[in-house]
């Protein structure tokens, strides 16, 4: 294989008995220089992976070859769009069906890695792009004009993980609430419970207003009707549920 | 190609229009001029507590009259977090998170799970445990699409083959119970082997099983396949072409109901699936009627699987023996100082996986169910992901529904089976 052996001295020791359940978040799970040295130029098994060096040259980082027979590209994320592009339409890739957009944080401080793993269906290859975001600016290209089926999942990676996909249609939170003002849940500084107390979340669960329940804009003019809470006033400006970061509604 | 295509045998009946209503009413026109109408729509709100959204799934439905302009949906009502949770959990901990995503057919995440895994750590497992998992997979596909009939049917307007489908899902949790002693979390495989060998008996209740279903299928099949109200709600609604099938990232019946055999038993073939006799049916219309009558050609193709694994099952081993990853037997740990110890290491400090990523990716009952597994040279996984299929097939919802009537979303969403436990996760 063509990572190194994790370096002993500097891995965190665990405690004994410590199952790691509970706790402020996850330890950083290796030594800083391994993932770094994973970007080494193994020999591709896939065509595609050398075909990829000759079209962008510049914007191939390194290649390697993981779990035996997997290709994995490391891309250049300024030109992940062209380099898509170009996979998804060069008829000699015809990587057509895009299987999973995901992220991986190492944590540490080191950069987050954006994945894609692609699958072309009349070549029946695999490949897989990984790009590298410093975490100070986690920003990079949307693949929705590729693949519509993108969509859903890198809003997942935006909820999760906080990476901005630009272009992306509608860039919202999917599997956490709208008005989630936690963070995002699956970077490795995000501790298992969550950021805010039992008693803080327990207080915003119960004071959401109808409109949360709603993504900003969605219900248009429309003043929803609730049930049963004639105190509430169900009237303000809509839009305010992005703006969580300023305390929960009085109700 | 071993792809089958699936026929129409029926069509809908041309005074019907898509989604069975009327297209000449057969009394005179009223003569009164149209009354004036107002052009606002209405939104509906559709669940999170619905019974024809297949769980806490709510979709926010834009109409026009009945016409459906917009389709929102909106997820997260079973978030669990089951990916963060699996990253302060060891390898072999994490198994029980799996099953519990999707509880239609636990048996395929638990196989689909220890399978990536096994490929990161670079374990070959033993004969039996292949055949065996094979055999477990292809009962769950069963059981899950024996569960989609039964909703679907329901969500069609027909009754009875729910109850059909319930009796046959019946022998399987009995088989689920007998195999892991759980009937829904079943939690049957471990990193290398299986949690147990296959109980006294069980394979015969397997081939039972095996046997009786047919008749079921029959039955099922003569009540909905040419039922002429199930054909003109089903026909024509939520077609999708195969590039944009493609694109939209559908897998699973759905997509090969649109023509694309696109099938990973066949494609990217894991244990020994390119031995099995058996073929992939393909539709030619991609609406909700091919994927009904894919996905019910599926479960035969199942049971011809199911019936080569049980033939071919092989004596021997379940788990590898490697004492680094297989735990010694109960008998040895209760009798032996040193077997206590491998024991009790084995359990409290886990099994190190290497420094490196693997996808593995199986043909799940609802579609690519990928498996992305990061290892750090530790015994717990850095990131640990779930390719979750009926999450990327609902997010077609949109495209599949908007135009159709408000009663065609519901038929269109169950002809997507999804589930919500997956999605959310």
């Amino acid at each position: 294989m063509s990572s190194p052996a994790p370096n002993e001295s500097s891995a965190p020791q665990a405690a004994p008995f410590d199952f790691g359940v509970v706790g402020d978040g996850p330890r950083p799970s290796e030594p800083p220089a391994a993932v770094q040295a994973g970007q080494s130029d193994a020999e591709p098994l896939n065509a595609s992976v050398n075909a990829l060096r000759e079209r962008f040259p510049g914007a191939v980082l390194g290649n390697e070859v993981c779990a035996g027979d997997q290709d994995v590209v490391y891309a250049d994320s300024t030109q992940i769009a062209e380099i898509l592009r170009w996979l998804h339409d060069d008829p000699d890739q015809q990587y057509d069906h895009l299987a999973d957009v995901t992220a991986v944080d190492h944590g540490g401080g080191r950069p987050l890695q954006v994945v894609y793993q692609l699958w072309s269906i009349p070549g029946k290859r695999a490949l897989r792009i990984k790009c590298e975001l410093p975490l100070d600016a986690l920003e990079i290209d949307s693949a929705t004009a590729v693949w519509q089926g993108a969509d859903w999942l890198e809003r997942e990676v935006y909820d999760l993980f906080g990476v901005r996909f630009r272009g992306h249609p509608n860039l919202r939170r999917i599997l956490m609430p709208d008005n989630y003002a936690e963070g995002h849940p699956l970077r490795k500084d995000f501790p298992l419970r969550g950021r805010f107390s039992r008693a803080e979340q327990t207080r915003r669960a119960l004071t959401q207003d109808p409109e949360d329940y709603y993504a900003p804009g969605e219900i248009g003019g429309r003043v929803p009707q609730t049930v049963g809470d004639p105190s509430r006033d169900p009237s303000p400006a809509l839009g305010q549920a992005d703006d969580a970061e300023a305390g929960g509604p009085s109700g | 190609m071993a792809a089958s295509t699936v026929e129409y045998g029926v069509s809908r009946n041309p005074e019907m229009g898509p989604g069975g209503g009327l297209v000449a009413s057969p009394t005179a026109p009223f003569d009164a001029p149209e009354p004036e109408l107002g052009s606002e729509t209405m939104l509906v709100n559709v669940g999170p507590q619905h019974p024809a959204t297949h769980g806490v799934l709510r979709l926010v439905v834009e109409l026009d009259g009945e016409t459906v302009v917009k389709v929102v949906p909106r997820l997260g009502y079973l978030h669990s977090s089951f990916e963060k949770l699996g990253e302060y959990r060891t390898w072999n901990q994490v198994v029980p998170l799996t099953d519990r995503m999707d509880y239609l057919a636990p048996l395929i995440y638990n196989c689909a799970y220890v399978m990536a895994v096994e490929k990161l750590m670079g374990i070959e497992v033993t004969d039996r445990c292949r055949v065996t998992r094979v055999i477990c997979m292809e009962m769950d596909r069963i059981f899950s699409h024996l569960l989609w009939l039964g909703t679907w049917s329901i969500d069609v307007g027909a009754f009875t083959p729910f109850l059909y489908a319930f009796q046959q899902r019946e022998k399987v949790y009995k088989l689920h119970e007998a195999l892991t002693g759980a009937r829904i979390t079943t939690s049957a495989t471990r990193i290398g082997g299986m949690m147990a060998d296959l109980p006294e008996g069980w394979t015969k209740g397997v081939r039972e099983f095996a046997d009786n279903l047919p008749a079921t299928l029959d039955e099922i099949h003569g009540l909905l396949t040419c039922n002429a109200i199930h054909v003109g709600r089903t026909q024509e609604i939520g077609a999708i072409s195969a590039e944009e099938a493609i694109n939209h990232g559908l897998t699973g019946a759905n997509l090969r109901a649109s023509g694309v055999p696109y099938d990973i038993r066949k494609d990217r073939p894991y244990y020994d699936y390119e031995n099995y006799d058996f073929e992939v049916p393909i539709g030619c219309h991609g609406d909700c009627y091919d994927r009904y009558l894919v996905r019910m050609e599926e479960m035969r193709q199942s049971l011809r699987i199911l019936h080569q694994a049980l033939d071919k099952l092989p004596d021997g081993p379940m788990d590898v023996e490697d004492p680094r990853i297989s735990l010694p037997s109960k008998t040895d740990c209760m009798s032996d100082m040193e077997s206590m110890i491998h024991h009790f290491k084995l359990v409290t400090e886990g099994i190190p996986a290497p420094a490196e990523d693997c996808w593995f990716s199986v043909e799940g009952s609802k579609g690519e169910l990928g498996m992305y597994v990061v290892g750090d040279g530790g015994p717990k996984p850095v990131r640990w992901r779930i390719r979750p299929p009926s999450f990327v097939n609902l997010s077609a919802i949109p495209r599949l529904a908007e135009g159709h009537l408000m009663a065609d979303l519901i038929v269109i969403n169950a002809s997507l089976d999804i589930v919500l436990g997956e999605i959310d996760r």
